[in-house]
């Protein structure tokens, strides 16, 4: 048994320490603010295997057959609902594109058809079917609550020993050579320091931060924090639009009905770069900008009343595809999730864990692709296919 | 449902599961607001927030001036979309 320090009590740090206790690790997580407070708790809650390369496609899959079973294995309501994406085509040749990616999708198992704007409407009867052309559906995407799967996940990681310790800050390492021997941090003003064996670097937006700790270059892993704002409306009706729709030439627009209490969230890619890591304030342009796209998808939105607008962080990448695998000797990092670390996170953890405790991984997850390396490289991979 | 005591009126959340929850070791008010949607209506937690701070003073022998309010959201109060949307330039 050795010991594992994680960084980061985000999704992909908490369901880490968990995949690595079952496997029987000694671990201890490390998050410098409250649980879940970078980028999970501010997620659109969305999980879709409709991605347009292979990697993403295989990884997804993978993750959307272990969110089908999660709630059942950690013993707690995630409300995870296989509710579906709508991607929505504009023009012929987005027709084209769709047509595409479909068949890629469908090559790796993933159900995506194409469908007319008949269906649609039945599928989301606020839709406004008049701007578009026809839609890429699948059925198996959907959604989940960020917060009731990170204690899930935490809760469990507990029950199994793990050493999970909030408003703790990682503040350095102690090394012998390449190979880390401890972590230093600070709790109530004072710094302790822990022997370990292996440091996982899960802190997303501020991973770069941990790497330059472990004495590399800040930006060897290159990943800027975008603001990515959402505001949600009262609660409707349910079944208005459960799947996440989204006309991907409109800036990326999308609206999904929460799955807890049936509010509408609304998201687009309007982005600003964060002033600083503590930038959470959201911007008037964004509430106006994405309203107007929601009210152009879902006419009805018009007449229900904004509760609230907040912002969280895409940690981007310069691909958006995430940095996963092992930096140094016994220092690894799962970082950079450009927005899809919440819906990876059940793969991603159990591929970490596997590549920690036992060197591989049974998890069909191309390491070769999520090279952290990549970028040192100049050898980018094909933009993942981000929305929002 | 006699005894059952109300803190969060948007929601429903009962003093009973704000216990409960500190005692599983949640002791965080962002936590706390996010597993139980306190302070996620409409009211924006004007009515329950500062009992759930009551509450966790209680329960952890905290000061309620050691614990952080959790961040405030716009709008303050809801805000219908048509009056966002049908702006100036339109």
């Amino acid at each position: 048994m050795s010991k594992v320090a994680i960084i980061g009590g985000g999704i992909i740090g908490v369901a880490t320490a968990y995949e690595l206790a079952k496997l029987g690790e000694e671990v201890i997580l490390f998050e410098k603010n409250y649980f879940g407070s970078g980028s999970t708790f501010r997620c659109a809650t969305g999980i879709r295997a409709q991605f347009t390369d292979e990697a993403n496609i295989r990884l997804m899959k993978y993750a959307v057959e272990r969110w089908e079973k999660l709630e059942e294995e950690l013993g707690f309501d995630i409300n995870f609902r296989q509710t579906g994406y709508l991607f929505l085509a504009t023009s012929e040749e987005e027709i084209e594109a769709f047509k595409n990616n479909i068949r890629l999708q469908n090559k790796f198992g993933v159900p995506t058809r194409l469908i007319d704007m008949d269906e649609a409407k039945e599928i989301v009867p606020i839709l406004n079917t008049e701007p578009f052309l026809a839609g890429a559906w699948n059925p198996k995407d959907g959604k989940a609550n960020p917060f009731k799967t990170l204690f899930a996940y935490l809760f469990r990681a507990k029950e199994l020993g793990v050493d999970a310790r909030e408003h703790t800050e990682v503040v350095g390492f102690e090394h012998e050579g390449d190979v880390i021997t401890a972590v230093k941090f600070r709790s109530n003003g004072k710094v302790e320091s822990v022997k370990v064996d292996a440091v996982l670097n899960a802190a997303n937006a501020w991973a770069p931060l941990i790497n330059e700790m472990a004495g590399l270059k800040r930006d060897l892993v290159p990943i800027t924090a975008y603001k990515h704002q959402l505001v949600k409306t009262e609660p409707l009706e349910r079944g208005q639009a459960e799947p996440l729709v989204c006309p991907p030439s409109w800036d990326d627009a999308y609206i999904i009905q929460d799955g807890e209490d049936g509010g509408i969230i609304c998201g687009a890619g309007i982005e600003h770069r964060a002033k600083s890591l503590d930038d959470y304030e959201p911007t008037y342009d964004f509430l106006r900008g994405v309203l107007r796209y929601a009210t152009m998808i879902a006419p009805p939105l018009r007449y229900a009343h904004i509760v609230r607008q907040w912002a969280g962080f895409y940690a981007k990448t310069p691909d958006k595809n995430p940095a996963i695998g092992k930096l140094l000797d016994n220092f690894y990092i799962a970082a950079g999730f450009s927005g899809h670390g919440f819906m990876m996170a059940p793969a991603v953890a159990q591929a970490m864990a596997e590549l920690i405790a036992k060197g591989r991984s049974k998890v069909p997850l191309d390491w070769e692709w999520y090279d952290p390396y990549r970028f040192g490289r100049g050898e980018l991979r094909s933009s993942a296919f981000q929305i929002g | 449902m006699s005894g059952k005591v109300i803190i969060c009126r948007c929601n429903d959340v009962t003093v009973e599961e704000i216990e409960a929850l500190i005692d599983e070791g949640v002791t965080d008010i962002e936590e706390i607001k996010r597993l139980l949607r306190i302070g996620m209506g409409p009211c924006q937690g004007r009515t329950c927030i500062p009992l759930v701070m009551a509450i966790l003073a209680r329960k952890t022998g905290k000061k309620p001036d050691e614990i952080p309010l959790p961040r405030a959201r716009v709008p303050i109060r809801p805000v219908r979309v048509e009056v966002l949307v049908g702006g100036d330039d339109e």
